[in-house]
């Protein structure tokens, strides 16, 4: 075996070759890391808004709270179930809900969607997930609303003491809320019924209904689904917010997959490239080499894992850069609810042990040719080179 | 009681008949014509003659670099013409050193690494292949240069590491393609005073192709070709 050294040395010796390959290669492994550090970012934002022992309960056949109806005798006949969790004050933790879209000012001109919660007095008890970092909750019967963190400063208006105005009605902020980064943090909480009569919507969109433990959920969706008095279908809540993901996860994981398939092939030439150079410039070494005793598959071995070498070099560049974007926190909207939802770059040992893998294969690839004529060299025309 | 004499070495290098011919395109160049040759192991032949009169292809089939196109080349008890390419590498790492005309060192490779490839070939542990080096480099007086490169070493130090590697796995025939062409007088010198002392004091055995006739007086018998045929 030609030792891993003398591939390292070579390809310090031509540094800028080597240099512009690498970056190159690098680009590629950003963009491929990126996008699938963005779909998980994605999938952790919405997916992380479900709480293992809580349920929701929507119309059968509806995909989100925005497209439900949940009629109230519906929700009061769930609360009769004996699996059903109280809160403090022993009341059962179902919270009807209305779900609606909103129209916020963000930035200047622009204008984004936002999901506004018509809560319910159990809203808060029902999601331990969700504590208020500034100000208090909304009171009943007001207009008066909390915002989630992510929310804050999207506009001059969405801020602890501001004033929305919407439904041409004006709502003071009067709290901020987290929710361990989940999709709540996208959204305006406010009084379900004063939601309700300024959108003039008197059903609820949805039930969030708060078991004794996660163990009960299944019988308890189960028995929802069976129940002959109302057609309502009822999720785990992490299973739904993880469908709530899925579209918008999937469309921007294989867009930038195909991005970076493309941009691979350009990355692979790069690499071939460099490698044809590489080869051409150490014929004489790779003939002695034949000469004193390696064999062909040692020649080539020898040139793919340099090439290898390249691509690896790539890939802990590329995770690099993307390991950067952790601190980018995007917007956009979920074309599956319709609003917008904020969300990170969110890195996981397999993304970035992908990341690497994908740099160094991609430094394979680009290598095989330029191997593949080095260790076909004629030993006597490479000795005379 | 008499005693049985012992029987003769085989030779070294026993070439039988052994042409080579190269096509350029649609046209045949002979450049080797029925070569009959016999070198005894352990000795130092030269081969001399004029550019293109077939020396450098002589050597390329004797090392195994090349086969011939017909005839017998037989070298350290083998047939070269009935091995394949795997063979024909692994039977010269175990056989054949080579010193070239200019040196073929890697140059981001210290002298002590140069000097050390061969050795990646064989069973030797790092340790053992570490004593190697250093007894091939003390042979050839560079211990002081062992960390040093090809770049930062004189043409003359260069051919020495040259003569180290093709030293230091104890071949049994060592192949010289004129080690002394891009090298002063002095630093040629050198170079035939360790060809010396390989060939009389490790037992040897050295072909050596060279221009030069004062390079060619070390050896123990000077071959003369001309036009592919050897006089």
């Amino acid at each position: 075996m030609v030792p891993l050294f003398y591939n390292a040395r070579s390809l310090w010796a031509r540094r800028l070759s080597t240099g512009v390959t690498v970056v190159g290669l690098g680009l590629v492994v950003f963009v491929f890391s990126a996008v699938l550090m963005l779909a998980n970012g994605i999938e952790s934002a919405l997916a992380s808004g479900g709480d293992a022992s809580n349920v929701v309960v929507l119309r059968k056949g509806a995909t989100s709270e925005l497209v439900s109806g949940v009629e109230r005798d519906a929700v009061r006949i769930l609360t009769t179930d004996p699996e059903v969790a109280s809160g403090p004050d022993g009341l059962p933790l179902v919270a009807g809900e209305r779900v609606v879209l909103l129209t916020l000012p963000s930035g200047g001109t622009q204008a984004m969607n936002t999901t506004a919660r018509g809560i319910s007095a159990e809203s808060f008890a029902a999601r331990p997930e969700v504590q208020l970092v500034s100000g208090r909750r909304p009171r009943p019967g007001t207009n008066e609303v909390a915002l989630g963190r992510s929310l804050v400063g999207t506009s001059p208006e969405a801020t602890l003491g501001g004033e929305l105005r919407f439904a041409q009605q004006r709502w003071p902020v009067v709290g901020v809320f987290a929710a361990r980064g989940g999709a709540f943090e996208s959204e305006v909480w406010a009084d379900g019924m004063r939601l309700g009569s300024a959108f003039g919507r008197e059903d609820f969109s949805s039930a969030l209904v708060r078991l004794r433990s996660p163990a009960q959920v299944d019988a308890f969706v189960k028995r929802v689904n069976a129940n002959p008095r109302f057609t309502l279908e009822g999720k785990p809540e992490p299973a739904y917010w993880a469908d709530q993901a899925s579209s918008l996860a999937t469309f921007i994981r294989v867009l930038g997959l195909f991005v970076s398939f493309v941009f691979s092939l350009g990355a692979v030439l790069g690499a071939m490239i460099t490698m044809y150079a590489q080869v051409a410039t150490r014929v004489a070494e790779l003939g002695m080499l034949r000469a004193v005793g390696f064999r062909r598959r040692s020649v080539l071995a020898s040139v793919v894992v340099e090439s290898a070498m390249l691509g690896a070099a790539g890939g802990v560049l590329g995770a690099l850069g993307a390991l950067a974007t952790r601190f980018i926190h995007i917007r956009t909207l979920n074309f599956q609810t319709f609003a917008a939802v904020s969300f990170g770059f969110s890195p996981t040992p397999a993304i970035l042990l992908g990341a690497l893998l994908f740099g160094t294969g991609m430094g394979l690839l680009g290598g095989l040719l330029p191997a593949l004529r080095a260790s076909r060299l004629s030993i006597l025309d490479a000795l005379r080179a | 009681m008499r005693e049985e004499p012992l029987p003769a070495p085989p030779p070294m290098v026993r070439l039988r008949g052994v042409s080579k011919t190269y096509r350029r395109g649609t046209v045949e160049v002979p450049v080797l014509a029925a070569v009959d040759l016999t070198i005894d192991a352990g000795a130092f032949e030269a081969f001399m003659g004029p550019s293109g009169s077939g020396k450098s292809t002589l050597l390329n089939l004797i090392s195994g670099l090349d086969q011939p196109t017909t005839g017998i080349a037989e070298v350290a008890g083998r047939d070269l013409a009935q091995m394949d390419d795997r063979e024909l590498s692994d039977w010269r790492a175990a056989h054949v050193g080579f010193v070239f005309q200019l040196y073929n060192l890697i140059p981001v490779l210290t002298a002590a690494e140069n000097v050390e490839l061969p050795l990646l070939l064989t069973p030797l542990t790092r340790g053992e292949r570490r004593r190697h080096v250093a007894a091939a480099l003390e042979l050839v007086g560079l211990t002081h240069r062992v960390g040093h490169r090809p770049p930062q070493l004189s043409g003359g130090e260069q051919q020495r590491v040259a003569i180290a590697r093709a030293i230091v796995s104890d071949p049994d025939l060592i192949i010289a393609d004129e080690p002394t062409g891009d090298l002063d007088r002095k630093a040629a010198e050198a170079v035939l005073d360790l060809f010396g002392v390989l060939h009389r004091d490790l037992k040897k055995t050295l072909v050596m192709v060279t221009h030069d006739p004062h390079a060619a007086e070390r050896a123990g018998r000077v071959h003369q070709l001309d036009k592919g045929v050897l006089q």
